[in-house]
Parts: structure tokens; sequence; C-alpha cells
């Protein structure tokens, strides 16, 4: 037996004492349509299959968080950065970084010196 | 303050606040040591982290730091601990798919700048980001619509800007490009920016609401990319009426961002407010907070330049109340200094400051010295230039240096003096009792009628040397007597 | 398995003449070539420009030059680190054939130090992943047992390591993925502290949590590697401004002494193995052996670490891979317009899991919900890294098992969440910052490595390796 099998529900159960144990996918607050939209933002054309498929998976691993939602933290500052630098800078001068030809070589398509790109439809946001 | 003449309709107004963004004057770029320089090859001044090649990570260039908090002083702002925030959206003209900028904590906050009409406009915030690069449209036209495709270059990609963003305290055009021209004067008297707006170094994008006196502002428009101050105030203009137009039908504003089109005089909608705009913010992990100390803020005030509202200050106050306009004039033409030290050596102000403003918009004025142009002031003021021969000789000195007296004798503008002036009077009126007799006796109006008269007798005797202001008033002086 | 020299040994070896770079790097080729069909740690061997590389050094060596503290060691790097000319993949249709312009900060300290690359290792695509199952190139197996995974992401750089292919590796660390894979694989893997390792030329996934580590057969060998990739790099913001670690020469000073804190937390719940408890209680007692003070200590809040991990890193994950949109480089799919061209190339170029992880980002961090979760998120990294600092005013190190479980079967785990718990031991590190390092310390029941993990504050290195040494010492 491989150790471990079927422990995943337990490992949860122990983890989360505020949250239901872990039985697996299924549907839940998260709307196949919110699915489609985040789909969209990050420019991703998923198929209705696909959307089915996430759609709980999002939503499980969202109920998973809800113990994280449900802190109240309003007085704890946020990390950002674990290890805390500030006001780091190089100084102001220039340097020929020699790569041009190379990147321009492996484009996916360029012309004239730039890269090339389907009409463009719309004003950037 | 008085209320601006809007120019629009009895009974609405508008209101207006302005995002200006402007390139800073840098070697490099914001994050990379690539050169920021304009009209190279195209993409030839990329790297790896402004092309964002994967793997590639930001370093803050140090110089952009004190130019963005140099504005930020010069425009009276808190200097503060700021955060870095990448805004996610998609356009090929940008190659990290996320600009850099700032969000929830600006290096710059809370100033403000006094403009000439002595308008306060607050100045919300003023924060560091980075440019885009630049996208040609190839095929029908260069119309985004119509091309074929088009063509990226990155190499304005990551270029450092400041974007200062105003309070919407503007209520007319006109104070908008008061607004803009006093800015721009300050980016480029503290040396953060050239500040070109039609090379696009200095770029203008306004917000335009309306109301009903009384009520409360409409939806806001934004008009993006304003390349001039005349396509400010004429954006602006068209922008209002268009609104009130669509009020006064009962329609409603719809909030979007517009265009200006120069040549048809009118703003077309470039992009309706949509979900495209959830930029997703958050803050940019590969770089850390800058957090200047009240040391480096001193540093940063000791270096400012005076600015030009203090230089302003200082010649209205050498110079007299009601000379607004010219003092204003004077220091934008970096002419400011120069009049005051002529007024401080003894010229009178206000022929000073008629020089500065019509006489001087020349190439080569900032070299004219201060006392010739004391000197020359002061010989109009006895009489010994009329304003013709004094406006004559200052543009010899002008172009040659040369001492305003010499120029003067050279030219043969003899000095008619008092005595000289008085002669030439009497002979003129002897010769012609009867219109002086008329003069003498009559109202203003007459008196004003055959004013015209005498000069022209006056003027024909001294081969116009004579200063016509002195003749008149000696013949005013004559007729009362 | 076969039996591997040490970094040391061979550096040693080729320095004073006594072996050549060429001979070793040839073992190496022939190891590789003998048994990588089967194993897939590879998603590219240099041989080439290996022997090149080789010859190099030898030729130094022969005009009296030191190449190096790691002269003639091959190494594996795993293939989310740039490297100039060479391609490098992410194991991502999107970046197939892709040839980096540049080397990442630490694939040239490499060189400088006369280490050899040989190829390029397997991963999850992208990083994302505990298993190296989630590559478009296929998985990586497990040289103990070809039916495992060998954990991941970085499964191919630990299973090239456990198999011999070389006797170093770098691996990257977004949540486990050098410690993991390590345990899995029998092996010594390390992820340092944030900062500690410069991240230029790593190839993103969630910036604030990545880290470069390395992969070794022994604790001593790790050390060495990360001394020589450790240290100020300019070219990365978030770089500690100290020298590189210093780590070899306090290695051998025990741990008489020292307080090891075992976290109830990690050790205590039902979701950890019976054997994999018992071989870190068995971890302890062999430290106490050794003199160290161990007490139990409670980090309350690394209960909620694998919630705001799944919050944080798909968030920054969403960003940084927005990038791969058809424009510059990497994968096209034509389209009428740009717009299409960008969904149709993302969706072909991105797996399942990595689309998974986009979407849970951009949710995160979308209008309305940034609140709730990113921002909630990294207040839950304030509250770990706080319960690390009142805990480690009572230990020097903290101790836990590394993974749950020893590897698991290809294929065992299809759903999303059960992959994610593998993860939940090594999380709190990545989500502080500190360092935290796995010793293979026995095996279970099945025969199978199990990995134990030490944690220490941050840029206490110096401290943790010389706990693993004396916990390796103990296993022998
Ligand atoms: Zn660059």
């Amino acid at each position: 037996m491989p150790a471990g099998d079927g422990s995943e529900a337990a490992l949860l159960a122990a983890r989360r004492p505020l949250a239901r144990p872990y039985d697996g996918p299924r549907m839940a607050s998260l709307s196949r349509d919110e699915v489609a939209h985040v789909a969209r933002l990050a420019r991703l054309q998923l198929s209705e299959e696909q959307l089915d498929t996430f759609t709980p998976q999002l939503a499980a691993i969202l109920e998973h968080a809800a113990d994280v939602e449900a802190l109240d933290l309003a007085d704890v500052p946020a990390t950002s950065h674990p290890y805390p630098l500030k006001n780091v800078w190089r100084p102001d001068v220039p340097r020929d970084a020699g790569i041009r030809e190379a990147v321009l070589d492996q484009a996916p398509d360029a012309e004239a010196g730039m890269f090339r790109v389907p009409p463009v439809l719309g004003e950037a946001p | 303050m008085s209320a601006a003449a809007t120019g629009l309709p009895e009974g609405w107004g508008m209101v207006i606040g302005l995002e200006v963004h402007c390139e800073l004057a840098t070697e490099t770029k914001l994050f990379c040591c690539c050169p920021n320089s304009f009209g190279d090859q195209p993409n030839a001044n990329t790297c790896p982290t402004c092309l964002g090649l994967p793997g590639s990570l930001p370093v803050l260039n140090e110089r952009a730091v004190e130019l963005a908090m140099r504005v930020g002083r010069a425009l009276a702002c808190d200097v503060r601990r700021s955060v870095f925030a990448r805004k996610n959206y998609f356009y090929p003209d940008q190659p990290k798919v996320y600009q850099v900028s700032q969000y929830d904590l600006p290096t710059n906050e809370h100033g403000h700048l006094d403009l000439p009409s002595g308008l306060r406009v607050g100045i919300t915030r003023a924060h560091i980001e980075e440019d885009t690069g630049k996208l040609t449209h190839v095929g029908g036209g260069g119309r985004i619509h119509d091309a074929s495709h088009s063509l990226v270059d990155y190499n304005r990609a990551g270029v450092p800007l400041v974007e200062i963003v105003s309070e919407a305290d503007m209520r007319s055009s006109d104070q908008a490009r008061e607004y803009v021209a006093e800015l721009r004067s300050i980016l480029l008297a503290t040396g953060v920016s050239d500040a070109k707006m039609e090379e696009g170094s200095m770029r203008v994008d306004a917000n335009v609401s309306v109301h009903r006196e009384g009520e409360p502002w409409g939806t806001r428009c934004e008009i993006k990319n304003l390349n001039s101050l005349r396509s400010l105030g004429r954006a602006i203009d068209h922008e209002a009426l268009r609104q009130i137009d669509l009020l006064d039908a009962g329609d409603t504003v719809r909030q979007e961002t517009r265009h200006w089109d120069e040549a048809s005089g009118r703003t077309g909608t470039l992009r309706v407010k949509e979900d495209a705009d959830d930029y997703r913010y958050f803050p940019e992990p590969d770089l850390v907070p800058l957090e200047p100390s009240a040391e480096d803020i001193r540093r940063i005030d000791a270096a400012l330049p005076v600015l030009p509202a203090a230089r302003r200050a200082a010649l209205a106050g050498a110079a007299g109340a009601p000379t607004i306009g010219a003092v204003a004039i004077a220091v934008e033409r970096d002419l400011d200094t120069l009049a005051l030290e002529a007024i401080t050596a003894g010229a009178d102000p206000a022929r000073v400051l008629t020089h500065v403003e019509h006489n001087l918009a020349v190439e080569g004025a900032q070299r004219v010295s201060a006392a010739h142009l004391a000197a020359l002031v002061q010989m109009e003021t006895r009489g010994e230039l009329t304003a013709t021969q004094a406006k004559a000789t200052l543009a010899e000195v002008v172009a040659t240096g040369d001492d305003p007296a010499a120029i003067a004798k050279a030219k043969g503008y003899e000095a008619m003096g008092a005595d000289a002036l008085e002669t030439l009077v009497d002979g003129v009126i002897a010769a012609h009792p009867g219109e002086w007799e008329q003069f003498r006796t009559g109202d203003d109006k007459a008196k004003g009628k055959l004013t015209g008269f005498f000069m022209g007798k006056v003027m024909q005797a001294s081969k116009g040397q004579a200063d016509g202001k002195a003749a008149t008033a000696l013949l005013r002086a004559k007729a009362s007597a | 398995m076969s039996p591997v020299d040490t970094a040391r040994s061979t550096a040693a070896a080729v320095r004073a003449g006594e072996r050549s770079a060429r001979s070793v790097v040839e073992a190496h080729l022939g190891a590789i070539g003998e048994r990588d069909g089967e194993l897939h740690a590879f998603n590219l061997v240099t041989a080439d420009a290996a022997l090149a590389h080789a010859d190099e050094i030898d030729a130094q060596v022969a005009a009296g030059h030191d190449p190096g503290p790691l002269a003639g060691v091959p190494i594996a790097v795993k293939d989310n680190l740039c490297t100039a000319g060479v391609p490098t993949t992410c194991s991502s249709k999107i970046l197939d054939g892709w040839r980096p312009p540049y080397d990442a900060t630490v694939v040239q300290r490499l060189r400088a130090a006369g280490a050899v690359s040989v190829g390029k290792t397997n991963l999850d695509e992208f990083a994302m992943g505990s298993s190296t199952e989630n590559s478009a190139f296929g998985p990586t197996r497990n040289p103990h047992d070809t039916s495992r995974v060998p954990g991941g992401s970085s499964g191919g750089s630990a299973a090239a390591v456990a198999a011999g292919f070389a006797p170093l590796a770098l691996g990257s660390d977004t949540g486990g993925s050098i410690r993991q894979p390590a345990a899995f694989c029998g092996i010594v893997g390390a992820k340092p502290t944030y900062g500690a390792v410069s991240r230029y030329g790593l190839v993103a996934f969630a910036s604030s949590l990545d880290q470069i580590g390395p992969f070794a057969t022994d604790v001593a060998d790790a050390a060495l590697l990360l001394e020589v990739i450790s240290g100020h790099d300019p070219l990365d913001s978030t770089s500690i401004p100290k020298p590189p670690l210093s780590l070899s020469s306090t290695l051998q000073q025990g741990v008489e002494g020292l307080r090891v804190g075992v976290v109830k937390e990690l050790l205590d719940a039902e979701g950890i193995h019976p054997d994999v408890a018992s071989r870190t209680r068995a971890a302890l007692e062999a430290l106490e052996g050794a003199g160290a003070k161990i007490e139990e200590v409670s980090v309350p809040a690394v209960i909620y670490g694998l919630s705001a991990y799944y919050l944080i890193a798909p968030a920054e994950a969403s960003s940084n891979l927005a990038r791969y949109d058809g424009v510059r480089y990497g994968l096209r799919v034509d389209a009428p317009t740009t717009g299409e061209m960008y969904d149709r190339t993302r969706t072909a170029g991105f797996g399942a899991e990595v689309e998974r992880r986009i979407m849970l980002g951009t949710y995160a961090l979308s209008a309305g919900y940034y609140d709730a979760y990113y921002g909630k998120a990294q207040k839950v990294r304030t509250l770990i890294i706080r319960d690390f600092e009142a805990a480690y005013e009572r230990c020097d190190v903290l101790l836990s098992p590394t993974a749950p479980t020893t590897a698991f079967e290809l294929g065992a785990k299809a759903d999303p969440l059960a992959m994610y718990l593998n993860d939940v031991c090594t999380i709190p590190s990545n989500l502080a910052g500190h360092p935290a390092i796995s010793v293979p310390f026995g095996s279970g029941d099945d025969g199978l490595p199990v990995g134990v993990q030490i944690m220490a504050p941050a840029m206490g290195e110096a401290t943790m390796f010389r706990v693993a040494a004396a916990l390796e010492g103990a296993r022998a």
C-alpha cells in the first residue's frame, strides 16, 4: 500500500477545525458565469466542457479558503515582501543590452524591426 | 475669484480635472539600463526587462525617483512612503501585459498649484509609472479599425513618467489651459522634463462634466491625449457643450473615454468603460517600497529653483499691483530677472513691463542687460526718445548688444528736450489760430477731435521725433492756462 | 542507482588534475543515456556543450588556473532557469523552443565556479504542481520506483540527482517544489531565505514566494552549491544585500546545546502518514542523542498556510503569466485579430493546471474580491511570520515532516485540491520567507524514502545546515 492513500480528507479535517471536511469537488457558490467572466479577463478561451470542470474545482478551492476569508484581520498589516527592504535602486547609466536581433529573430512575426500583430481592435483600456 | 467665463449657455456650469503624463528627463528607462531616447531605430533600446522576457526583473532608476519627488515638492505635495503596483491589462504595447505604476500609495499626494490668475488647483497625487511601447497601424490609412496589421516598437516601453492628477477645481477651458501652461513651466524650471506637448513628452487627459447650477455634477467623460493647449481648450468646450446638448434632449451622458479630433473639432467615443477595466491592481512583488527620509526631502527642497509663482510675486512686488498679466508674461519668457533688475536700477516699472511684453518677445531677448534696458527706459521717461524710437532702439540693443544712447544717436534720434518741444508746439499754435481757439474753448469732445489735428501738425513739424504723449499734455496745459 | 561521488570529491580531483572534467562529464552523460529514457528527468541534455565546457575546464587546470569550487562537477538545471541560447521551456508548449538571450544569475555563478551544466530538467508546467505530471512533455518518474512520481515541481532535478545523472541540481521552490521532491527521491534539497539567491533569470511563478535552491546527495554538497549561488545581485531588487552564505565551515559543529522544536500542527495531524510521523520522531530522538534540546512548539497560524498560499501564488502567477500573449516570443496561434490571437495562443499553450491557477488568481485579484482573498492572505502571512518569530524565541530551528506521505503513484491525485494538500508542511516557510531543508531520514514501510524538514529564521541557513548535517550523520 502506498503511504498516504485516501488520507487527504483526514488531513484536511485535522488542519481546519473551522471548515467542514473535504470530500471532493462539489458545486458551490462560484457560478459558471463568474468563471466564464474570469476566463475572459485572463484571455483564456474555455470550452463548455472545461467550464463544467473548472467551476466546481475552483469553487472547492475557494471554499477551502473560506476560513481565511472569515478571519478578522482588520488590525493586521499585510506582508507583501517576506524580507523587508526599501529604497533599492540603480544609477541612471545607460547600457546596450545587445539582444535586439536575437529577440526579433525569435519573434512569432516581425516586420521592419518591429513585432507584427494582427489588427488591434480598440484602444488600450 | 470672480466666476470664470465658461462660454456655456446661461445656467450651466462645467468642472474639469486634468491628468498630465510627463516623461522624466533621465538617461535610462525606469526599470532597466536601456537609453531613454526618442527617434532611434525600432526596438533598438530594448533589453530582457523592457521586453518582458521571461525571468527578467525590474530595478528602479534612482534619478527617476529623484525627479518625481522634485515634481512633488514643486507642487507642494507630501512626499511619502510609496509602493509600486501592477496594473494588469492585455494590450500589445504592454510588454509584460501589466504596467508598473503606483496605486493606493503614490510617491506624492495632497499638493496644489497656484495659477497666475490667483486660482489654486489641488493636486491629488503625482505618481511614478512606466510608459508603454508604440503601435503603428499598417494599411487602412493608419486608422486602427481599418488596419491590416499593426507593428510594435518597445523603445518607449518603460520610459519613466510622472502622472500628475489634479482635483476637479477648474471651471472653464481657460483655467484648464492656464493650469497646463503653469504646470509646464514648473516642469521646465525644475529640469524634470522637456515637457513637449507636440512630441508627446507631456500628454494631457481631461475629465469633464457639467451641471445645471444648483444640481449635482453629471457623469464625467475623459478626453485622452490632448497634445496642445489649443486642442485642450477646444476639446473641453466642445465636450461640455456635447454633454449639455445630451442632457437638454433628455438623454444621459455615458461614462466613457473620448478622443479629440483637431481637424473636425469634435470629440468621439474611444471606449466605453466596461469590465475590461478590472485592472486587478496588486503590490508589485519584484520591487520594494520607497521610503524617503526627512533628510532626502530637505535635500530635494534645497535643490529646487525659485518657482514661477514666487518669481511672479517678486516682480509684481517691485512693479506695483495693476500689472499681473505683464508680470506673468515676463516670468513665462524668463525675462523677470531682467525686468526686476531694470526696475531696481531706477527704470519706470510700467515702461519696463511694456517693453518686456510687447518688444522683447524675440530671440535673444534674454541677452539684453538690465543696465541697457534701464538706460533706455530712462531716456524715454525724460522725453529723449518717443515710444516708437524706444522700440526701434531696443530692437538694435537686442541685435547688437550696444549701448542704447549710442544707438539712438546713430539713428539720429536727437534728443528733443522739453524746451524744444514747447517751442515747436507754440509755433504750431501760432500758425493755426482758428483751430486753437476752438480747441481752447471747446468741450472734451471737441478737444478730442482737434487733438488729432494738432498732433499731426506737431509730428509733421518734428519729422516724427516729438513725443506724442508729452505734446498732447502740453497742448492741454496751454489751453487751460 | 549508480553510486555517485560527491561534488566535493569530484571538484577536488579535477582541481588537483587527478581526474579530467571530460571523464567526469562523460560518465554522467553515460548514466543519462542509459536510464533517462525511462525516467525522463531531462527536457534537454546538452551533451556537446557540456563536453566542450569540460574541455575548457581541463585546459584551465592544465594551464595552472583554478576553475573554481565546483570544477568539472556536472549539474542539472531546472528548465525554468534561463540559459543563454539554450531552450528554456518551463515544460510548457507556450515556451517550446524559446532560447533566452541571457543567463540567469545563478547560471552565471555556476559557470564562474566551474560547474558544467549537462541539461535542463523537467518540471510541472511553470512549476505549478507537486508531482511533475503537469509537464507538456510527459511526466518524470521516481528512480526508486518508476510507478511513482518524483514529487514536484522540481521532479526532474530531484530524479536526476537521485539517479546519479548529476551530483548536483538546481530547483526552484515556491511552495515546496525543492523540498518535497527531495524527500520523495531520498536526497537533500534546500529552499534558502527569500532574497538569499537572486531570482534574475528564474521564470516567475509567484514572485514573492519563489526561491532557487540546491539539490545534492548529501548536506555538505548542498551547502557548497548554495554558497556558490547565494549573495547579493543588483539585478534583483529583492536580493538581500549581503555576501554569499558561509555554510561549509560550520557544518560539522554539531548540535550540542541547540534548541530544536517540533511543530505540533505539522506533526500530530491525522493526515500525516504514520510512517512519516514516526520517522520525524526518530529524527528528533537522533538529534536529542546528538546533544540537542528537543521541545514541542506551536505555530498556530500555519493551519491557514495552505489557504493563503493558494490565493497568493495563483494571484501573482495570473499576472506573471499574462506576458505569454504570442506577441514577442514563444507560441502564437494565428487569428484575425490580436484579441482572438491572445485567446487562442494562451488556450493552446497552457495546460489545465496552469489555466486553473490563472483563473483562480485572476478571480482572487478581481474587483470586489481583492480584500477578501488576496488582501486577507497577505495578512495571514504576517500572522505566520509572527507565530514563527515567537517559536524562534524558544528554538534555534524547527522540525516537521517534509511531505505528508512518501511518493505516490502516477495519476493518484487527479483532484487538484488533493494534490495541493501535499504542500501543507512546506508552504509556511515560503509564506514567511524563511529557509528550510529536507534531509532523507530512512524510509516508510513501502520502502520509499522519507524526508524530514528543518526550518530556520531568515538568514539562519548556517544553523539549519548544521542541524541537517547532524541528522544526516545520525542516519548513517
Ligand atoms: Zn530595457
